[in-house]
């Protein structure tokens, strides 16, 4: 097989290494979110994600009423690399999958 | 070293860079080099009417830290392999 590896979960990246082949939740900077299966990462929080939905998150001000419309815009990709540095928190998927 | 390594397969396939400006540029990966810097040849920019800044530019650098996102050709790359490195990366620190 690929040699011996440590499944004793020591540090956060350890957690995220759980739900490597599983599917996760991604907050990015500029409001956006990634749902998608994770391939892989890396200590910078590279990823590359599977079959990806983005969500992205506006919210408009009606100048007379001052009344906040939230309209979000959703995109697929098949196979994505994240940059790191725009990686805000990863998490198992928030709805029942 | 894992995506540097990632990408370096992938030298010669199509890709579409999603820069955090929100530029995106498709063109044939050339290069990478280990802070993730991409050289693409035979670029177009993908919304061409919204960004015009770059219509005769046909080879581009593009600084690694500027890029939000790669989009990858599916079949790029195994992914088990994926699996297994990252499973063997992310260590010590």
């Amino acid at each position: 097989m690929s040699g011996e590896e440590d499944a004793t979960v020591r540090e956060p990246l350890d957690l995220i290494r759980l739900s490597l082949d599983e599917r996760i939740y991604v907050k990015l900077r500029s409001d956006r979110e990634l749902r998608g299966k994770l391939h892989a990462f890396d200590q910078h929080l590279n990823m590359i994600l599977g079959d990806v939905e983005e969500v992205i998150t506006t919210v408009e001000i009606d100048d007379e009423t001052y009344e906040e419309i939230v309209r979000t815009t959703k995109r697929n990709i098949q196979f994505l690399f994240v940059r790191g540095d725009g990686v805000i928190l990863v998490s198992p998927p928030l709805r029942a999958p | 070293m894992l995506f540097f390594s990632y990408f370096k397969d992938l030298v010669g396939q199509e890709v579409t860079v999603e820069l955090k400006n929100d530029l995106a540029i498709r063109g044939t990966l050339h290069s990478v080099d280990q802070y993730l810097n991409i050289k693409l040849e035979n670029t177009r920019v993908v919304d061409q009417d919204k960004f015009p800044h770059m219509l005769s530019v046909r080879n581009c650098f593009i600084r690694g830290s500027v890029v939000r996102y790669v989009q990858l050709p599916p079949d790029g790359v195994d992914v088990d392999l994926l699996h297994d490195a990252a499973r063997r990366e992310a260590r010590g620190g």
